[in-house]
């Protein structure tokens, strides 16, 4: 091992003489440019615990010469953003829901609070686009299970479905097969009659028996001619729209457990005001009335 | 100095009567768990430690049976190394695949849901791909190169008879013992932290054994001075003891169940894991492979380090400032405003310090940098020092809190990680592997260079992917979380920033892939090597001071 100092070719620098498994170091000093910036970060951190709050203390800690505090900073940006809003949130307070949609800058600021609320409150069940999805309804189209009025998507807001809420929206297809209400041969002529009712081709057989079924059974709820009821919310059955499939083994499924969707009421976590910009918003979509 | 017949002495107790006695109380405890344990998971723990157990000690006998005098008088171990090499590879590859199904499962959610399958929810593989790759892949390439390294530059065998093998066996064994309770569920759910109480204390009795053994090989050492990469080595050994121990104190709730309490709650809880996760960081994947690096790049391009005196201002800045930063990770929580500018500003100073070694590195290179052109093991070991560079020039810059405001949470975050983790750590560990091979199997060369530019190239290829897609999927976040309208309401919901990330996952997904095929290019490459006929005339490659 050799421990006398030599001079790399290379650097034309001196090693320190050391070595270890053949490896050598050089004497390099150390760059000025990283001394300097190094020393730099340093000053500016110092700066910095000067001015902002940095050291702990026995009791407390250096609060800097800004005596800043970011509780203070998030307190007062929501304050102003309260304060920014607050004029129009007044006037949508005391605006019908008529006058919100006559009333072009009214309309423009329900419709962007509409929109942000519906993307974090409503988009994860019935899409971003309101398109719905399998039990959820779709909020595009004419089709409204509890009316599709200004005055209907606002009370269906406040109260939700099936919400446990006192004053809910409130119905409940029975389970005509799970409970054993009907006989299964029963519930298939039924499901064909529904085909029907949707004006496809269904067995014929079937659909006579089916017809008497509907008529005991279905017809409190849905109508006679299966054209629906929103006062309980019971869907028309010849629009072709269907909340839980179209299909016949899905009319079946609908048929033998009566399944039934609950939406949360939004009365108490969202502001009145913010809930009528919300049904301006849903009114907007495509099939308000 | 200690004298040969103490350490005989050491050695043979160390054989005869510690390791037989932990093995058979391991045993023990891991069947009285299996049997008595009321929680199932529990039971399969205790069932897979005593079978551990088991293994290691038929295997243990075995080798003692067929070990000879002279096996001892060889002047280095290297079964140990060779074994902790074939370990690392295991474990990257298994490792890697994970996260690339992860990746998949964030791009295509309905292709990768078994709802029935609860291992195969995201929840329970994350942990076992961060804790694969990190712990397994990381700490295995760590124990292994760092056994070869401090041997040749102490000129001196490993200290304490069998104690570097239970240490290589005993640390997969708390793998083992992790992985398999992260798919069943069990995790206290400390991000790096995740096994419970009965893992880290098993790990911790490992990594007792490890260091004694580095610090016993060091203290018998026939240098004058210690290697730098040893610091590096020791102090990695050293800090990740007492993070290890600190963040996980906590109260078993009880002694036949998997969960505990643990010791800290609420603000004091997450800065103690912050101040553990961010030096898991500073001190498992910087200062380790930093001693990996002042190894493998000064000897494979056979010129000296450039900078003695810049390896100790660093070394030091380094470890005493890396210890403050870990509030950069609680910027605008709970945490004291305080704490979080302590984080902030020690960050920002840490830069120079980690620059250190990424300066040592390069300017190494002085003098050999035609090699880069036909060595594509030192491109790959260079390259890996210039990822160091970039990753700890980030890492500053998003602990500044005006750009953590918009970093934070979000994809960003991934991409730092990803840039120093691929291009970093696996990249130096790949190129000290591609040299160690042939110098532990006796071979003249790796099977095929040809090979390894390919590996070289398709996972660079990879890591741009990786950490462009998610520097951009991350920015984009940011931004879109925090746009408002003329309004003052928020412009984007969070679901229509989660679908605009859709196209980066997939180029993300893509990346992860090529970094994984790499990899197996790899593995056949070195499967091949060890393979090959022509050993290397003699084994003098092997000790190049041995002769003296």
């Amino acid at each position: 091992m050799s421990k006398k100092k030599e001079v790399d070719d290379v650097s034309g620098t001196e090693t320190t003489g050391h070595e270890w498994d053949g490896i050598k170091e050089l004497n390099t000093p150390l760059p000025r440019w990283w001394v300097v910036i190094f020393i730099a970060t340093i000053v500016w951190a110092v700066g910095y615990w000067i001015v902002m709050p940095a050291w702990p203390l026995v009791h407390g800690y250096t609060h800097g010469i800004l005596n800043h505090s970011q509780r203070d900073t998030v307190t007062a940006n929501v304050n102003a953003l309260k304060a920014a809003r607050a004029a129009r949130e007044h006037a949508l307070d005391h605006a019908s829901l008529k006058q919100i949609q006559d009333n072009p800058e009214l309309l423009q600021f329900a419709m962007a609070e509409g929109k942000s609320v519906f993307g974090d409150n409503c988009a994860p069940c019935h899409g971003d686009g309101g398109q719905g999805a399998h039990g959820y309804p779709n909020l595009n189209d004419d089709v409204w299970l509890w009316g599709g009025k200004l005055e209907d998507i606002q009370h269906t807001i406040t109260v939700g479905v099936r919400s446990g809420a006192p004053d809910t929206r409130e119905s409940q297809m029975p389970a005509f097969g799970r409970d054993a209400i009907l006989k299964p041969g029963e519930i298939e002529d039924l499901t064909q009659y529904v085909v029907h009712l949707s004006g496809r081709r269904a067995d014929a057989g079937a659909m006579r028996r089916g017809g008497k079924l509907f008529a005991d059974n279905c017809a409190a709820c849905h109508g006679p001619e299966g054209r629906g009821e929103r006062k309980v919310g019971a869907p028309n059955l010849t629009d072709n729209e269907w909340l839980y499939g179209g299909a016949p083994e899905n009319i079946h499924d609908q048929i033998w457990n009566g399944h039934g969707g609950v939406m949360p009421t939004w009365g108490g976590r969202l502001t009145r005001e913010t809930i009528k910009s919300l049904a301006v918003y849903v009114h907007s979509l495509g099939g308000g009335e | 100095m200690q004298t040969a017949a103490s350490e005989a002495s050491a050695s043979w107790r160390i054989d005869l009567f510690v390791l037989p006695l932990i093995l058979g109380l391991g045993w023990l405890a891991g069947i009285l768990e299996a049997a008595r344990s009321p929680d199932p998971a529990m039971a399969i723990q205790g069932w897979t430690f005593a079978a551990c157990m088991m293994g290691i000690g038929v295997w243990y006998l075995w080798s003692y049976a067929g070990r000879t005098p002279a096996d001892e008088r060889t002047p280095y171990a290297n079964d140990v190394v060779k074994a902790g090499v074939i370990a690392s590879m295991f474990w990257a590859v298994a490792g890697m695949a994970v996260g690339l199904i992860l990746a998949l499962q964030l791009s295509f959610p309905h292709w990768f849901y078994f709802p029935d399958v609860p291992w195969t929810n995201f929840g329970r593989l994350r942990p076992l791909h961060t804790s694969a790759v990190i712990f397994a892949f990381g700490g295995n390439v760590l124990i292994a190169t760092s056994f070869y390294v401090v041997q040749r530059t102490s000129r001196a065998r490993l200290w304490g008879g069998s104690l570097p093998w239970f240490v290589f066996w005993g640390y997969n064994t708390f793998i083992v013992l992790a992985g398999t309770g992260y798919l069943l569920g069990i995790t206290q759910s400390k991000e790096y932290a995740e096994p419970e109480w009965y893992a880290d204390i098993w790990l911790t009795l490992v990594w007792v054994c490890y260091l004694l053994t580095f610090l016993g090989t060091i203290i018998k050492r026939r240098e004058p001075h210690i290697y730098v990469a040893n610091w590096f080595y020791l102090s990695f050994i050293v800090t990740i003891a007492m993070l290890h121990i600190v963040n996980n104190l906590s109260w078993p709730v009880s002694l036949l169940e998997s969960q505990s309490y643990s010791l800290f709650s609420g603000v004091q809880s997450a800065l103690t894991q912050w101040w553990y996760g961010h030096n898991a960081v500073g001190f498992f994947l910087t200062a380790g492979f930093l001693g990996i690096m002042y190894y493998f790049i000064p000897k494979r391009a056979e010129r000296p380090i450039y900078s003695y005196r810049l390896s100790i201002v660093h070394f030091w800045s380094l470890i005493f400032i890396y210890i403050w930063a870990g509030p950069h990770h609680l910027l605008y929580t709970a945490l004291p405003e305080w704490a979080q500018t302590l984080g902030m500003t020690f960050s920002v100073i840490l830069w120079m310090p980690s620059w250190g070694g990424m300066i040592n590195g390069l300017m190494t290179l002085s003098g050999a940098w035609d090699k880069l052109r036909t060595d594509p093991v030192l491109r790959m070991l260079v390259v890996s020092v210039a990822f160091y560079g970039m990753s700890t020039f980030e890492g500053p810059v998003m602990s500044v809190k005006t750009v953590n405001a918009l970093s934070h949470y979000t994809n960003w975050t991934i991409g730092h990680v990803h840039s120093g983790a691929l291009g970093w750590v696996a990249y130096v560990s790949f190129g000290a592997i591609y040299c160690l091979v042939p110098w532990l199997w006796g071979k003249k060369t790796l099977y095929s260079n040809a090979l390894v530019e390919w590996h070289f190239w398709i996972s660079t290829l990879g890591i741009v992917l990786y950490i462009t897609s998610m520097w951009v999927a991350g920015i984009m976040q940011g931004l879109m979380w925090r746009a408002y309208n003329e309004f003052g309401f928020l412009e984007y919901s969070f679901a229509e920033a989660v679908q605009a990330m859709h196209p980066y996952y997939i180029i993300r997904a893509i990346g992860g892939g090529l970094f994984l095929a790499g990899v197996l290019i790899m593995v056949f490459n070195l499967w091949k090597t060890v393979r090959q006929g022509a050993p290397a005339a003699a084994a003098a490659a092997l000790v190049p001071e041995a002769a003296e």
